[in-house]
């Protein structure tokens, strides 16, 4: 059976699971350049520009510097589940990409190439398995390390992802009244052929906006390590590369939640005003792959503009805008999407 | 020996023995990880049998929701404290008359199996989203039904529970 397989066809997955997982990892690594950036920009500062030319090397001397630091692991603590909990975080931050995609067909040496690794029928409901598992890593870490701040950063980390992720499945689920399909390729494929998705379901993508958000740990809900309460959330005791992994699976969530985002609700790949068939295949993908990237640059740039405008909300404020707000909200969207769809019977 | 039956003595190898890590492990935070992995081989199971909307939802609801609220009472009740084990001997039995039970179940249900032909691929689609979909709302709706208001009467039941002491107050 395995040699039934086609050879040509595995290498061919390998390749594009090796690029997918390298750009991600790149574009992580310069998103947090680019968090310095737009930080300092909006407080009128210059930000890194000392490292190589406009600064473009910082995020090299970051890396380099968190790999020469000394490892710490805490005495008491579980010494596996400690370095299991930054590995879980940085797994899961990288399994989300598996099912996007990222372009149309290319043809290479003769050979049509889908750009996105697995067309599964379940797709979406992938992202969200693995999203809900992301959890684990820091909680796993949390525990771990031994220490008060750290479990209270973790538990506020896993309750406030629970919480907000009951409203995202909600507002996923009107969305997938009005697409009929659970693959991410056909989203995209319908979206090229109709108005993109965000035009049926606005309030359903403000909705999973905010969730996003709060699924990230990104502020205003940047809780789980606020700094003046609990010294630095659940990574406390985390030191070297461990913290890195942390800090940097982090931007890896935020690029993914902002591909997923750009997927559903605005097109994917899809160039609009433009129809991409009357090209040759391979421009028509590169085009493609520009169209989601922008859309995903322009997504990053809400993330941070967020993060350097509006302050941390209280726990409490937290959970009220979770339960008592998005959830109703949500279920109201839930019902009026169907509605609508049952009267004018799309 | 082709691969889907490798795959598949990997899974059941990976799902027994973490089961056994589980009720093995002295502390509640390590028997909950080990669920957790059992979880995950049991969706492995369910991708086998080509039901992959079962295999992803049992991740998201058990292994994603349900053991993180676990982990969650476990982390917050006992802080690295080893539990002390059951000392109630009368508790012991009763847990070995029922164990000893489902055993004998389980013990029936093997020497049934067909060994010659442990796996097959593709067999059945019910476990697809659509047909599952036509099965509960077609011919399984009032069972589908009755089980929703019985979440429904649970879930108020914990609301009920939850906010027990502010109303006597």
């Amino acid at each position: 059976m395995m040699l039934a397989m086609d050879f040509a066809f595995l290498i061919e997955k390998l390749i594009l699971i090796v690029v997918v997982v390298f750009a991600s990892l790149g574009i992580a690594m310069y998103t947090t350049f680019a968090e310095r950036k737009v930080a300092a920009i909006l407080q009128d500062r210059r930000g890194p520009n000392r490292a190589g030319p406009f600064g473009l090397l910082q995020p090299l001397a970051d890396g380099m510097k968190l790999f020469f630091k000394e490892e710490i692991i805490p005495n008491f603590s579980s010494k596996t589940l400690f370095i299991l909990g930054p590995a879980l975080a940085m797994l899961t931050a990288c399994m989300t990409s598996a099912v996007i995609p990222w372009g149309n067909k290319v043809e290479l040496f003769g050979r049509s190439i889908d750009l996105q690794i697995a067309d599964v029928n379940i797709g979406i409901l992938y992202v969200f398995g693995v999203v809900s598992l992301g959890v684990y890593g820091i909680m796993i870490g949390a525990w771990a390390s031994n220490n008060k701040f750290s479990l209270m950063g973790g538990l506020r980390a896993a309750s406030q992802i629970i919480s907000y992720e009951l409203a995202m499945g909600i507002s996923m689920i009107a969305l997938l009244m009005v697409t009929g399909t659970l693959s991410l390729k056909e989203m995209v494929v319908q979206q090229q052929h109709g108005y993109w998705n965000v035009v049926y379901q606005p309030l359903g993508f403000l909705i999973f906006l905010i969730c996003a958000f709060a699924e990230c740990n990104r502020t205003p809900f940047d809780l789980p390590e606020a700094e003046n309460e609990l010294i630095g959330g659940y990574h406390t005791e985390y030191s070297s590369m461990k913290l890195g992994f942390y800090l940097f699976s982090e931007y890896i969530n935020m690029f993914i939640s902002s591909v997923v985002m750009a997927t559903l609700f605005f097109g994917g790949y899809d160039l609009p005003f433009f129809d991409e068939s009357t090209l040759a295949p391979n421009i028509a993908a590169i085009i493609g792959v520009a169209a989601l990237m922008a859309k995903v640059i322009a997504f990053i740039f809400l993330f941070m503009w967020v993060r350097w405008t509006i302050p941390r909300f209280r726990y409490d404020q937290l959970m009220h805008l979770g339960w008592r707000i998005l959830i109703p909200l949500a279920l109201f969207n839930m019902l009026a999407t169907g509605g609508a769809i049952l009267y004018f019977g799309k | 020996m082709n691969l889907t039956s490798i795959i598949f003595l990997l899974l059941s190898l990976m799902a027994v023995g973490s089961s056994l890590m589980m009720i093995s492990s002295k502390s509640p935070v390590h028997s909950v990880l080990w669920l957790i992995v059992v979880f995950f081989a049991i969706s492995g199971h369910y991708i086998l049998l080509n039901a992959q909307f079962l295999a992803i939802v049992n991740i998201i609801v058990y292994a994603g929701a349900i053991m993180v609220l676990f982990l969650f009472v476990v982390m917050l009740m006992n802080l690295n404290a080893e539990t002390e084990p059951i000392k109630n001997y009368r508790l012991q039995l009763v847990g070995i008359v029922a164990g000893g039970t489902l055993l004998l179940i389980i013990i029936y249900a093997v020497m049934k199996i067909d060994v010659e032909n442990l796996v097959e691929m593709k067999v059945g689609d019910a476990g697809l989203i659509k047909n599952l979909g036509m099965n509960l709302f077609k011919n399984y709706v009032l069972p589908f039904e009755i089980s929703s208001v019985l979440f429904l009467s649970a879930m108020i039941g914990a609301v009920v529970i939850g906010k027990k002491d502010e109303l006597s107050k």
